[in-house]
């Protein structure tokens, strides 16, 4: 029988501070086989990295595992010395991390840190760990090794940190790779690039590994088993197939019904959060500690005592909940019933050919050379109406944020125009705009940690909001706006005295939406409303948008690079690529051929947490060029993968017209018309 | 690199301009000219026999004039005999020329010295060699302690040795140097007698261990506990920063984290305070200089302000400019070199 590389049984580890101690995670078993791939599902405070910090032994000193074990190739690692753990470190048990650039020493060069492992685990010459570390960056696919290893890490784009990242895990041929959160900060092309990377080298070097990570469909692109965890415990486990496919503890139900799945949209199949919020760790319920957040919880027996894994279905799927039986797990959620779409109005934002360039002296610090031109924006022109959804899509670099920029005035256009409302507002500051035009434009932003005062209450804070907006005469009249404003977003009206660090990031997201709409706008520019919250709090989150613009009427501009959201929330989404709008159409026709190239690929980045569904490969080599020397003819010539389809060299002179495919729906591409038609779905 | 030194040269010759612009409109004000000519005459010299000694010595020529012929865009005017009607040696001491000639800055002539009866360049070129000699072994003390200290307290915060460490820190940087230096001379000066309480001997005799540790000690006691803070807040965020987690997970051992990984980093923020430290220094002499009578730049300093030496407070002026411009440069390129992340293009 072949030993388990990674054996956890029982696991129990704590934190103690001065008053108490919080058990962080409970009752966790897991083993991994050699060359097997395992996911550890479950969203942030859930214990998962706690787990993965554990199997290093790299506790917090105030952490400790309480009972339980954790067998390594074997060996129990809790009896192992200071001297015995340094050795398996970084040999045995490598790691990769959430932020590759945080994780790389910025004051020393990237051959320094690879070969650094070497010397460390290996007695081994200069020359040799040289050798090596090279013969690794080449094996991660990186353009121009030896360039890389003699430059600094901020030197390289995110998705090649993180490609180095796994050089260096990589390096002495570990038997276990655990990959914390490894794809969440890079962009969706970039990610898939990376899930592709590590699961080929998972297969050539034969690893085990243990993928952490809250989106579904990474782990079922990269996992052969997965486990759910839930407020410190797993609550399910189990092939892959058999997890997805049949689902049977309810909190992974409810993730998987938060998520949108590509192929729905808000109308047809409106996504069911899971209600309540996660429990803190020390005001955890007795029983089940997702009874109080359960739709199929029943008194009595699933708060009585502590429950095991049980098995559910076969012998290696399990999960922690009484009810598997009793649960008919077939059945379509309660709450989702289709909803009448809304009926789109008249044009309300009019932007033509909108430019924004911005003069960058070559250095500020030690400057002298010429100024260059960063063209952030580059012929832009698209329309969005009144009770419309217009989603922005595209990589980090692709304009996207500035376009908002212009639009809210905090950046003045340098050509073009832009009409809210028949007056033009590209040359409008926003010191210069009327409380009228500042109140109808508003924004949604990425992150709702940075975006509230930590000194003032969320209710003064709001009253402030609607002080500037000139909206209400008097304070208590203000003051019931406020609550109403509360109401809206469903937040209790006692939080309106609470200071935003009392508040989970749902909740704090939700502050921004009402104070977004504090001042009843027209249109709503929301900058990756979602991407800093959990799967589930997501899915409130996007309820209450949906929610609120149809009944308000307002016109919302996404940004975002989620397209599953993006099929799910929007009308019509507009595709960016280095400044330039690359396609735009409806949102049936964004996501079904022809394609512009660059949208195929987006598409085929798309984790697809749907066992049924297939994708079509499109992988997108290189890395998106800077804003301040773009190539000419086409923006995108430079990564297609269809420019051989195109004759006489015309993507690398030309920039390739709009062209109008369908009514609405128009593509800048060469592509001639057969290829294009030729085209399949990428997703079937 | 070259355009950015250019650049910073203009930037000091700029700001020497304006500093010393304004010391010589302060130094010409007429109380401070009265009581050059009352020192420089007599005590009870009457109010037309100061009138005449200020005139005579130039001091009455239009202010942008003298200001110009300091610099030396200007001729310097030797005095003029008042019987004979021919040019005379301005102050004699100095050997000044009796004619017009161009004797500025520019020239490298700093002028004359009316309190030492000497040329200023005579005077301060020995004091800024004492004081650098000064500067040199404080700076020599201070720096590694204050950092090996820092280091040691901020790697494993919260420890029994960052707390002790901490606790000396905090006391010696809260203690004046006109404090700490008395009360160092009481212990080792007068109770013990290991140290000499004062190094006016060591301008003749040149320095030993004798009289020289309790001026370094002095100051360098300070700036130890100031640099010691820095640098154990710079190590603590570095300790806490995911690289090093990183290199710990790649199997080093804390020691190795601490010398390949921590170091450099938390040394980028305590390399700027050390080098701000040296105006500090040069200013912090002054006190330490004339404690312990050591003839120095601060003790001329002191000594040309009290009795409005025009020509040496000018020269004082253009010492701190060149100093405190020179160890920006040095912070800056010495951050590039620290902090890859800045590159000097």
């Amino acid at each position: 029988m072949v030993e388990p590389i990674l054996e956890i049984k029982n696991l129990c580890i704590s934190f103690f501070t001065r008053a108490i101690e919080i058990p962080a995670v409970m009752d966790f078993s897991c083993t991994i086989m050699p060359g097997e791939a395992m996911g550890l599902v479950g969203e942030s405070g859930c214990g998962k990295s706690t787990v993965a910090l554990a199997i290093l032994r790299d506790l917090a000193r105030i952490g400790r595992i309480t009972s339980g074990s954790i067998r390594f190739n074997g060996r129990d690692m809790a009896t192992l010395d200071e001297a015995e753990l340094t050795r398996i470190r970084g040999s045995e048990i490598a790691m990769v991390y959430q932020e590759p650039m945080a994780s790389l020493n910025p004051t020393m060069k990237i051959g320094q840190q690879l070969t650094e492992v070497l010397f460390i685990h290996e007695k081994v010459s200069k020359a040799e760990a040289y050798a090596r570390a090279l013969e690794m960056v080449k094996a991660v696919r990186l353009p121009d090794p030896e360039r890389m290893m003699r430059s600094y890490p901020h030197q390289l784009s995110g998705g090649q940190q993180q490609r180095i990242v796994i050089a260096m895990a990589l390096l002495a041929n570990p038997k276990l790779l655990i990959l914390d959160e490894p794809t969440t900060a890079l962009d969706v092309t970039v990610e898939a690039g990376i899930v592709e990377l590590v699961k080929d080298l998972g297969k050539r070097f034969g690893t085990s590994m243990l993928f952490i990570s809250h989106n579904l469909g990474l782990i079922l692109e990269t996992c052969d088993r997965v486990t759910v965890m839930y407020s410190g415990e797993a609550v399910e486990t189990g092939p892959i197939d058999e997890v997805f496919g049949a689902v049977r503890h309810p909190y992974t139900q409810g993730l998987f019904r938060s998520m949108p799945l590509l192929g729905t949209n808000r109308n047809s199949s409106p996504l069911v959060p899971i209600p309540g919020q996660l429990p803190l760790p020390h005001e955890r319920p007795n029983g089940c500690n997702f009874g109080p957040r359960c739709s199929y919880f029943v008194d009595g027996q699933c708060n009585k005592a502590v429950i095991d894994m049980l098995p559910a279905g076969s012998a290696t799927h399990l999960s922690r909940c009484l009810r598997i039986e009793a649960i008919d797990w077939d059945a379509v959620a309660k709450s989702a019933v289709a909803n009448v779409p809304t009926v789109i109005g008249d044009n309300l934002l009019e932007v033509h050919s909108l430019k924004k360039h911005y003069q960058v002296a070559a250095s500020e610090l030690f400057g002298g050379r010429e100024a260059r031109t960063v063209k952030a924006v580059e012929d832009v022109s698209f329309n969005a109406r009144e009770a419309e959804t217009v989603a922005i899509v595209g990589e980090s670099g692709c304009g996207k944020s500035t376009l908002a920029k212009v639009l809210l005035g905090l950046e003045l256009a340098t050509g073009g125009t832009a009409s809210f409302d028949t007056t033009y507002i590209q040359a409008d500051p926003i010191d210069k705009r009327t409380t009228k035009l500042i109140s109808s434009v508003q924004m949604i932003f990425q992150n709702p940690f940075d975006t509230l005062n930590p000194s003032y209450s969320v209710g003064s804070q709001i009253i402030r909001t609607l002080e500037r907006f000139d909206i209400g005469s008097t304070t208590e009249e203000r003051q019931n706006m406020m609550l109403e404003l509360l109401d809206l977003v469903k937040l209790p009206r006692a939080f309106a005295t609470r200071m935003p660090r009392q508040l989970s990031g749902g909740q704090k997201q939700r502050i921004g939406v009402a104070r977004a709409f504090a001042g009843r706008p027209r249109m709503i520019i929301a900058d990756e409303p979602m991407s800093a919250l959990d799967v589930s709090v997501q899915a409130a989150i996007t309820e209450l948008l949906t929610n609120l613009q149809r009944n308000s009427r307002t016109t919302m501009l996404l940004i975002s690079h989620d397209l599953s959201l993006v099929r799910y929330l929007s009308d019509r989404v507009i595709v960016m690529y280095l400044g330039h709008i690359v396609e735009q159409g409806t949102t049936d026709q964004i996501f079904q051929p022809p394609y512009h190239p660059y949208t195929e690929a987006l598409l085929a980045a798309i984790p697809l947490a749907d066992t049924k569904a297939k994708k079509r490969k499109v992988v997108l080599e290189g890395e998106i060029p800077s804003a301040m020397s773009p190539p000419p003819g086409c923006p995108f010539q430079t990564r297609c993968h269809l420019k051989s389809n195109v004759s006489g060299g015309l993507c690398e002179t030309v920039v390739p017209p709009m062209r109008v495919l369908a009514e609405g729906h128009a593509i800048k591409c060469h592509l001639p018309t057969e290829v294009l038609d030729a085209m399949t779905p990428v997703i079937s | 690199m070259l355009n950015f030194l250019i650049r910073r040269l203009g930037v000091m010759a700029l700001t020497m301009i304006c500093l010393t612009f304004m010391v010589f409109y302060l130094v010409n004000l007429e109380p401070n000219l009265r009581k050059l000519a009352i020192s420089q005459t007599e005590m009870h010299a009457s109010d037309e026999h100061i009138e005449s000694w200020l005139t005579r010595n130039g001091y009455r020529r239009a202010f942008i004039e003298r200001y110009a012929a300091w610099i030396g865009v200007w001729p310097k005017k030797p005095n003029i005999d008042t019987e004979t009607g021919k040019p005379v040696s301005r102050f004699s001491y100095c050997s000044e020329p009796a004619e017009s000639v161009f004797a500025g800055v520019i020239q490298g002539d700093f002028g004359c010295s009316t309190k030492f009866k000497t040329k200023v360049a005579e005077k301060m070129l020995p004091a800024l060699r004492a004081t650098g000699l000064l500067m040199f072994w404080v700076m020599v003390t201070m720096v590694p302690v204050a950092l090996f200290f820092g280091i040691l307290s901020g790697m494993r915060e919260g420890s029994k040795l960052d707390r002790t460490l901490s606790v000396v820190s905090i006391v010696t940087t809260s203690t004046p140097e006109y404090v700490s230096g008395v009360v160092l001379t009481i212990i080792f000066g007068t109770w013990l007698g290991w140290l000499n309480g004062s190094a006016a001997s060591a301008t003749g005799d040149g320095i030993t261990f004798y009289n020289f540790t309790l001026p370094v000690i002095t100051p360098a006691i300070y700036g130890m506990g100031y640099i010691a803070r820095m640098t154990r807040a710079s190590m603590i965020e570095v300790m806490t920063a995911q690289y090093i987690r990183t290199a710990r997970l790649k199997g080093l051992g804390f020691y190795a984290v601490v010398v390949k990984h921590a170091l450099r980093n938390a040394l980028i923020a305590p390399f700027t305070v050390i080098m701000l430290l040296f105006p500090w220094l040069l200013t912090g002499v002054v006190i330490v200089e004339v404690m312990f009578r050591y003839q120095g730049f601060g003790l001329a300093l002191v000594e040309a302000a009290g009795n409005n030496d025009i020509d040496l407070m000018l020269a004082c002026s253009l010492v701190s400019v060149v100093l405190v411009l020179a160890t920006q440069l040095i912070s800056d390129v010495g951050y590039a070199w620290l902090n890859p992340r800045i590159r000097v293009q």
